[in-house]
């Protein structure tokens, strides 16, 4: 046959292999299918472990109880025992090492979260002891009378016990 | 001399022999039937009870910090729906910020910059509904990948390569839930995954942790002793969009026909 047909032949026989080599470079060896099969298991098996190394960085209130006992144990004691401490003093990832320091969320949107009194009686949040921001001592932290490690204590500097206020 | 009658019957019975014994050997493999026996494999599933969530939003924030999505970006692996069902028929729904700080107003937001303030004596019913990955039996947004870079473990959870993926949004349209989106700083896919790191570890994941009213649950569904498992297996529940065929494998106590 005549070599201007063998030609161009060669060129793609040559472009075939090339990406064929290249290909053996670049897909990593654990890339194939693996347990969910062909239509939804065909990937890099490595990748798995990154995201089964991921940082951890919310460690729960069991990793505070120890060092912040008197805290720990306190606010079991009331209805906010529910709250993680890490949901109001942020992720405590390598505490105290890493942060040294935690944050302390005393926002008033922090305890809107819950209680701002929303009338949805086909949710639990209208069972929740709730108030209208708007009239409800605008513009002052609820830490300034509330203690949220001790909600049920009243208001400081008050003698009436919480019930009253509505 | 083999004559032509032997030669058949010979070959024959040779056929006859082999594939009977292949077949034995392909339908009593002890090996597999005991694999199969004592298949004890894991399947993560999630539980959401929505007449325990009050929109506090812990959730989503806990999500957030715990897999590094950026905080002030409008996107989540996970959020929160307000459903409000009006007097008038209206069905208001919103979700700002995908709830990262609660619901903590009475307006709800109707997108455009337009709010509506719900007075109380017009809502019929009204309530809290949390998202997340459905980690589907089938995976849609998994069948649509060109490159291989989303995939599902063994454990039924769905992945992403951040390294494969390529950005090209397929698997973002074909999600039915909407769970998915691009992560603002590496530009790939990007969803929830259960906390993969978390639950592989023993832990719960960041949203189940966050959660004071133990709305969200999530256990090994395979196992029957898990807590999760027993509900599902046990209680009334409902998945989203069955008729999609996706096999989603978070189920909710309390759905409503108006969630979407």
């Amino acid at each position: 046959m005549k070599s201007h047909i063998w030609r161009p032949l060669y060129v793609v026989i040559g472009i075939v292999a090339l990406i064929l080599i290249a290909r053996q470079f670049i897909v990593p060896k654990e890339f194939g299918v693996h347990e969910r099969g062909y239509m939804y298991g065909w990937h890099n098996k490595a990748d798995e472990t990154f995201w089964k190394e991921f940082k951890v960085k919310y460690k729960s209130s069991e990793y505070c109880k120890d060092c912040h006992s008197d805290n720990y144990s306190s606010i079991k004691k009331t209805p906010h025992a529910i709250i993680q401490c890490e949901n109001c003093h942020g992720p405590a990832i390598d505490h105290p090492e890493n942060p040294a320091k935690l944050e302390i969320n005393r926002s008033r949107e922090q305890c809107l979260r819950c209680h701002l009194y929303l009338p949805y009686e086909q949710s639990d949040r209208s069972k929740i002891r709730g108030i209208d921001p708007e009239k409800h001592n605008a513009g002052i932290e609820c830490a300034a009378c509330h203690n949220p490690h001790n909600p049920n204590a009243g208001h400081k500097g008050h003698k009436h016990s919480h019930a009253e206020v509505k | 001399m083999i004559t032509r009658r032997d030669f058949i019957k010979y070959s024959l019975q040779g056929i006859a022999v082999v594939s009977s014994a292949s077949a034995a050997i392909e339908i009593i493999n002890p090996s597999k039937l005991f694999a199969s026996k004592n298949e004890k494999k894991v399947r993560w599933g999630f539980l959401v009870d929505t007449k325990k969530c009050v929109g506090c939003g812990l959730c989503v924030k806990a999500c957030k910090k715990e897999n590094e999505i950026p905080y002030d970006a409008n996107v989540s692996r996970t959020w929160v729906e307000r459903y409000v069902l009006l007097k008038d028929g209206r069905v208001v729904a919103d979700a700002p910020k995908a709830a990262r700080d609660g619901f903590i107003t009475n307006k709800v937001e109707l997108g455009h910059g337009k709010f509506e303030d719900v007075k109380k004596e017009d809502i019929e019913k009204a309530y809290f509904v949390p998202k997340l990955c459905n980690q589907c039996e089938n995976p849609p947004c998994v069948q649509v990948c060109p490159v291989g870079a989303t995939y599902q473990t063994e454990d039924g959870v769905v992945l992403v390569d951040r390294k494969w993926c390529i950005g090209c949004g397929y698997c973002i349209m074909a999600c039915p839930y909407g769970v998915r989106f691009f992560h603002p700083s590496y530009g790939t896919a990007e969803k929830c995954n259960f906390c993969y790191h978390r639950i592989t570890k023993g832990m719960k994941s960041a949203c189940v942790e966050a959660c004071p009213f133990g709305a969200r649950q999530i256990g090994n569904i395979n196992d029957p002793n898990d807590v999760v498992g027993k509900i599902i297996r046990s209680e009334r529940v409902d998945i989203l969009k069955d008729e999609f065929g996706t096999k989603p494998q978070v189920y909710y106590l309390g759905l409503s026909k108006e969630v979407r």
